[in-house]
C-alpha cells in the first residue's frame, strides 16, 4: 500500500465509499464529486496507522455497522479503524492538522554501525537551541531552523526512533529530514532509502492558549450507536 | 503480508510501482500449490494500457472461475523497471503471486496492435524463456496467443508454441482439461501441441511448413504432420448471453486508460466497412439482451466503485435496444454521481438528446468519421455515411448548443484522387458553415471549432483491402500537405485545425500486418537492437527497424507497396475468419467499381459468416 500515491489513495477511498454503499454527499453540477477530504497526504513509500478522512454523508448507520460495511470493501492492506461522528461545527480535518508521530528505523543494510553511538549523538544533536536545514521551496532552497518544529524525540527498543513533529498546513517537517540534519552535522549522508518510516498517529493542537496540547484527531469525534 | 517480488529500492525509484504489486480490489488471490495449472495472462504494454483492455479481463474472470486454473496478469515493465531487471538478472513476475512466469504453465498473450510485437519478446526475454518455440524445453511455459492480430500470426509464428484463433470464451476449457490429462499421463510438450491442434481454434506453427516462389510470394501452406487440420476456423460465441461476462472488474489503484466499468453491448458490425478488420473479422454481429445488460451494469457498478459506464461496441447505434438501454442506465444511475459515457454513437435527434442529459455541452465535443473526403471515396470504402447526413447531424448539434466537433479522415485510401484529399478541408469548411448558417448570431457562445485529423490507411488481412496497395511513406506525407495547405485556403480557416498522425510508423504497421514468417527475424533483430514500445511515438526508434529489414535482407515495398495478384496465396488464407476470400474479392472488387453494398439487416450479401448459426444472419427469421 505504501507505493500508492496520495491522488491514487484518494481514488481508492471514493470508490470504496461507492462500494461500500455509504451514503455520501455529493456536489452539484454536471460531474459530482464525493465530499471528502484527507487530512495529511502520506508520501509514496511510507506506511501508516494514523490516518483521516472526512466525509459528509446524508444518513448513516451505527460505527459497528458502517465500519463493517467499510472493511468488507477494502483491498488488504487498509483497514478502517474508526467511523465517528464528527460535530456539525468541526473544520476539515485538513486544516487543524498540528502535529504526526513517526516512527523511523533503518532498513536492513544500512543500520548505523554502532547503535549506542548513533542514539547518543542524536539525542545530544536535537538538544541544540537551532537546527538549520537547507529546505527546497518553490523559489530554490532556503536555511530553515526545524528545531521548533521537533516536539519530541524517543528512543524505543528494537533500533527505533519515535519522534513527533509538525504536521500540517502551517508547518510541515518530513521526519526523515531531522535525521538527516543529524547525518549532515556528522558530515555523512543519509543514504536515500536508508529508513523505514511509518505515522503512528496525527493530531490537532486543542489547547486555547500558548502551550500545544496535542490531541488524536481520533478525540474529535463520537461513536455512533 | 505478500512477498513482492521488487525490493523497495527499485519500487520507490520507479515511475508508479503500482504496476508491479498487484492486491488491487477484486484480483484473485489463490493458493499456487492448490491448483493444477498457472496461466500467466499478458498484455505486452504498461500496465495502464493493457488493464483497460476488456478481453483481458473477461478471459481472467472466466479461467479463475475454474477451481484448477489460477490465471495471473503480467504487463510489459516500464523502460525503467526493464533497465533495472536485467542490471540485476530479476526475472519477470506476475502481479498476483509475485511469482516468476517462467515457473508458470501457460504464458498467454493478447496480441491486440501490430506495435507490440517487440514488447511480446521482451516479456519472454525478461522472463528467461526462449524466444524461439523451437528451443523451450519441457519446464518452459507454452506460449500461446489471441486477439486480432493472431488473424495474421505469421510474422510471430516462431515465438509461439500455439495460437488461438477467434473468441477465447469457447474453447479455453476443452484445452485446460487436454493440458491436465496430458500432464497427468506424463505426456511431453510435444504430445500436448499434437493433441491441442485436433482442438477447433488451435493453430500450432510448428506443424506447418510453408514454400515460397521465387518472387518472394507464398507457393504452398501446408501441414507438416499427420492429422493436422488444413485450414484453421475462428472460433466465436454464437449466442452472446451464453457466455459470461466479468462479473468482477479489478480495479487499478492508478487511473489506468479506461477507468470506469465497459459493459460490451454486442460483438460484431453490420456496417461492412471495406478497411475495417474488427468489422469482418469479429462477423457476425450478435447481440447482448438487455436484461443480460442490465445486470451486469448493475453488478460491476457496485463492485468496482467505478464512477463512471460506458457502452462498447463497434457501432453502438446499430444495438436493436439501445434506446431502452441508454434510458434504463440514465434513471438508474445517472445522479447518483455515476457518469454515463456513450462512444461510437451517431449523431442524430436520439443521441444529441441522450447526450445533452449526461454530458456538459458546452465541455464536450462531438465526433463524426466519414474517413474521406467525397462521396466518391466514401462509397469506395462502403462508408455508409453521407455529406447530407454528417451536415444534418452537426446543425441539430450546434442548435442544442454544442460547438466543437471532430472529424476524423483517412488517408492513403484505395483510388484516392486529389479531389477526395482536399475534400477533407472542403467537408470541415462546410461543417463550420453550417455552424454559422444555423446559429443566429446572438445564440452563439463563442466561434465554432472543427478539428479534422487524419491517420494513413494500413490495409489489414480479412479486408476487402487486403489485395490494397499501400502508399510509401513520402506519398502519405505528400497527400497531408495538400490536405494543409487546401485548409489554408478556406474562408474560416480560423475555425478549422488540422492534424495527421506520423507516417514512418504506419509503414512498419503496414508491413507487419500482411507478414509472412520472414518479418519474424525482423522484429526478433529489431528488438535485440533496441526497438522497444514501438506504439510510444516517444519511443519508436525508426533506424533500428529500417536497419533490421536491411541486415534481414527483406524489402519493405514486397510487402507494402506491392500490387497483389487476386489469386495470391496469403500468409492467413489458412485461417477461415467466417467471411470468405470469394466475398472479400468482390468486395474488392466492388470497391474499385465504386459499388456500395448494403449492410447485414437491409441485405444479406453472403459474406460467409451465416455458417457459424446465429447472430444478425438470423433475425426475424424464427
Amino acid at each position: 500500500m505504501k507505493f500508492i500515491g496520495h491522488l491514487d489513495m484518494m481514488r481508492y477511498f471514493q470508490k470504496v465509499m461507492r462500494r461500500a454503499n455509504v451514503d455520501i454527499r455529493y456536489s452539484e453540477g454536471f460531474s459530482p464529486h464525493q465530499i471528502m477530504s484527507f487530512a495529511a497526504p502520506l508520501g509514496v513509500g511510507i506506511t501508516s496507522r494514523g490516518e483521516y478522512v472526512d466525509i459528509e454523508v446524508l444518513s448513516t448507520d451505527s460505527s459497528a455497522k458502517m465500519l463493517q460495511q467499510i472493511n468488507d470493501a477494502m483491498t488488504e492492506g487498509v483497514e478502517a479503524l474508526s467511523y465517528k461522528k464528527l460535530p456539525d461545527s468541526a473544520e476539515p480535518a485538513m486544516a487543524i492538522v498540528a502535529a504526526a508521530d513517526y516512527t523511523l528505523s533503518f532498513r536492513e543494510g544500512y543500520e548505523p554501525s554502532n547503535w549506542d553511538d548513533f542514539i547518543t549523538g542524536l539525542t545530544t544533536f536535537i538538544q541544540k537551541e537551532q537546527i538549520l536545514i537547507m529546505k527546497k521551496t518553490k523559489k530554490g532552497e532556503k536555511e530553515t531552523d526545524i528545531r521548533p518544529w521537533i516536539y519530541q524525540l524517543e528512543i524505543l527498543p528494537s533500533h527505533r526512533i519515535k519522534m513527533r513533529v509538525a504536521a500540517g498546513s502551517i508547518a510541515n517537517l518530513k521526519p526523515e529530514l531531522v535525521l538527516q540534519a543529524y547525518f549532515n552535522n556528522q558530515n555523512q549522508e543519509l543514504a536515500k532509502f536508508a529508513l523505514l518510516i511509518h505515522r503512528d498517529e496525527v493530531y490537532a493542537n486543542c489547547s486555547q492558549g500558548d502551550t500545544p496540547h496535542f490531541c488524536p484527531l481520533e478525540q474529535l469525534g463520537e461513536d455512533i450507536e | 503480508m505478500r512477498k513482492l517480488a521488487l525490493n523497495d529500492e527499485i519500487l520507490l525509484s520507479v515511475q508508479q510501482p503500482a504496476r508491479y504489486i498487484g492486491n488491487e480490489m477484486n484480483a484473485v488471490m489463490k493458493d499456487p500449490d492448490r491448483v493444477s495449472i498457472r496461466f500467466a495472462m499478458c498484455f505486452p504494454d504498461v500496465y495502464e494500457i493493457g488493464m483497460s483492455h476488456l478481453g483481458m479481463q473477461i478471459l481472467y474472470d472466466m479461467f479463475n472461475h475454474r477451481e484448477d486454473v489460477y490465471c495471473e496478469r503480467v504487463f510489459s515493465p516500464w523502460t525503467d523497471l526493464d533497465q533495472q531487471m536485467r542490471q540485476q538478472h530479476i526475472p519477470l513476475f506476475a502481479l498476483e503471486s509475485q511469482d516468476p512466469i517462467r515457473d508458470f504453465d501457460f504464458l498467454g498473450f493478447t496480441i491486440q496492435y501490430e506495435m507490440c510485437y517487440t514488447n511480446i519478446l521482451q516479456v519472454l526475454d525478461l522472463s528467461g524463456i526462449p524466444l524461439h518455440a523451437t528451443d523451450r524445453k519441457e519446464q518452459d511455459p507454452l506460449v500461446i496467443g489471441g486477439g486480432p492480430c493472431a488473424y495474421n500470426p505469421e510474422p510471430l509464428a516462431p515465438f509461439f508454441d500455439l495460437f488461438y484463433i477467434g473468441e477465447g470464451e469457447t474453447q479455453y476449457d476443452a484445452l485446460f482439461d487436454l493440458y491436465k490429462k496430458i500432464r497427468t499421463n506424463s505426456g511431453s510438450r510435444w504430445d500436448f501441441l499434437k493433441a491441442a491442434a485436433q482442438i477447433p481454434g488451435i493453430y500450432v506453427p510448428a506443424f506447418y511448413d510453408v514454400t515460397y516462389h521465387e518472387d518472394g510470394t507464398i507457393a504452398s501452406f501446408q501441414p507438416n504432420q499427420e492429422g493436422i487440420p488444413q485450414s484453421i476456423t475462428k472460433e466465436l460465441v454464437v449466442n452472446p448471453d451464453d457466455a459470461p461476462y466479468i462479473e468482477n472488474p479489478i480495479v487499478p489503484f492508478i487511473k489506468v486508460t479506461q477507468d470506469r466499468v465497459v459493459l460490451e453491448i454486442q460483438r460484431g458490425c453490420i456496417r461492412g466497412c471495406r478497411f475495417c478488420q474488427a468489422g469482418n473479422i469479429y462477423r457476425p454481429l450478435r447481440e447482448h439482451s438487455l436484461e443480460y445488460l442490465k445486470k451486469y451494469a448493475y453488478q460491476m457498478l457496485s463492485c468496482t466503485g467505478h464512477e463512471e459506464i460506458s457502452l462498447s461496441s463497434l457501432s453502438s447505434s446499430d444495438y436493436t435496444h439501445l434506446k431502452e438501454l441508454v434510458t434504463f442506465l440514465i434513471e438508474e444511475f445517472h445522479g447518483k454521481g455515476v457518469n454515463i459515457s456513450l462512444p461510437s454513437l451517431r449523431i442524430d435527434a436520439f443521441s444529441l438528446d441522450v447526450m445533452s442529459k449526461v454530458q456538459d455541452v458546452k465541455k464536450s465535443s462531438l465526433t463524426f468519421a466519414p474517413e474521406a473526403g467525397t462521396q466518391r471515396l466514401r462509397d469506395v470504402i462502403n462508408k455508409g455515411l453521407t455529406e447530407e447526413v454528417i451536415l444534418k447531424g452537426a446543425a441539430e448539434a450546434f442548435q442544442g448548443g454544442w460547438n466543437r466537433v471532430k472529424l476524423y479522415f483517412m488517408l492513403g485510401l484505395p483510388t484516392e484522387t486529389k479531389e477526395d484529399i482536399e475534400g477533407i478541408a472542403l467537408l470541415a469548411e462546410k461543417v463550420a458553415e453550417t455552424f454559422y448558417d444555423e446559429v443566429p448570431k446572438e445564440k452563439r457562445h463563442g466561434k465554432v471549432q472543427v478539428t479534422a485529423s487524419s491517420s494513413f490507411f494500413v490495409p489489414k488481412p480479412f479486408t476487402p483491402f487486403q489485395w490494397a496497395s499501400m502508399c510509401t511513406q513520402e506519398e502519405f506525407l505528400q497527400r497531408a500537405y495538400v490536405v494543409k495547405d487546401k485548409f489554408k485556403e478556406m474562408k474560416n480557416k480560423k475555425s478549422l485545425k488540422y492534424s495527421y498522425h506520423d507516417a514512418d510508423v504506419t509503414i512498419l504497421e503496414g508491413v507487419l500486418a500482411r507478414g509472412d514468417r520472414k518479418i519474424a527475424a525482423v522484429i526478433e533483430e529489431a528488438y535485440h537492437k533496441g526497438a522497444l514500445y514501438d506504439s510510444w511515438s516517444e519511443h519508436f526508434k525508426n533506424e533500428i527497424w529500417m536497419q533490421a529489414f536491411e541486415t534481414c535482407g527483406v524489402d519493405i515495398d514486397f510487402y507494402t507497396t506491392r500490387e497483389r495478384k487476386l489469386d495470391e496465396l496469403f500468409p492467413w488464407d489458412f485461417i477461415d475468419a467466417g467471411v470468405t476470400k470469394e466475398f472479400l474479392k468482390r468486395e474488392w472488387l466492388n470497391a474499385i467499381n465504386e459499388k456500395e453494398t448494403p449492410n447485414c439487416r437491409q441485405h444479406c450479401s453472403g459474406c460467409g459468416a451465416r455458417s457459424f448459426g446465429g447472430g444478425v444472419c438470423f433475425e426475424n427469421q424464427n
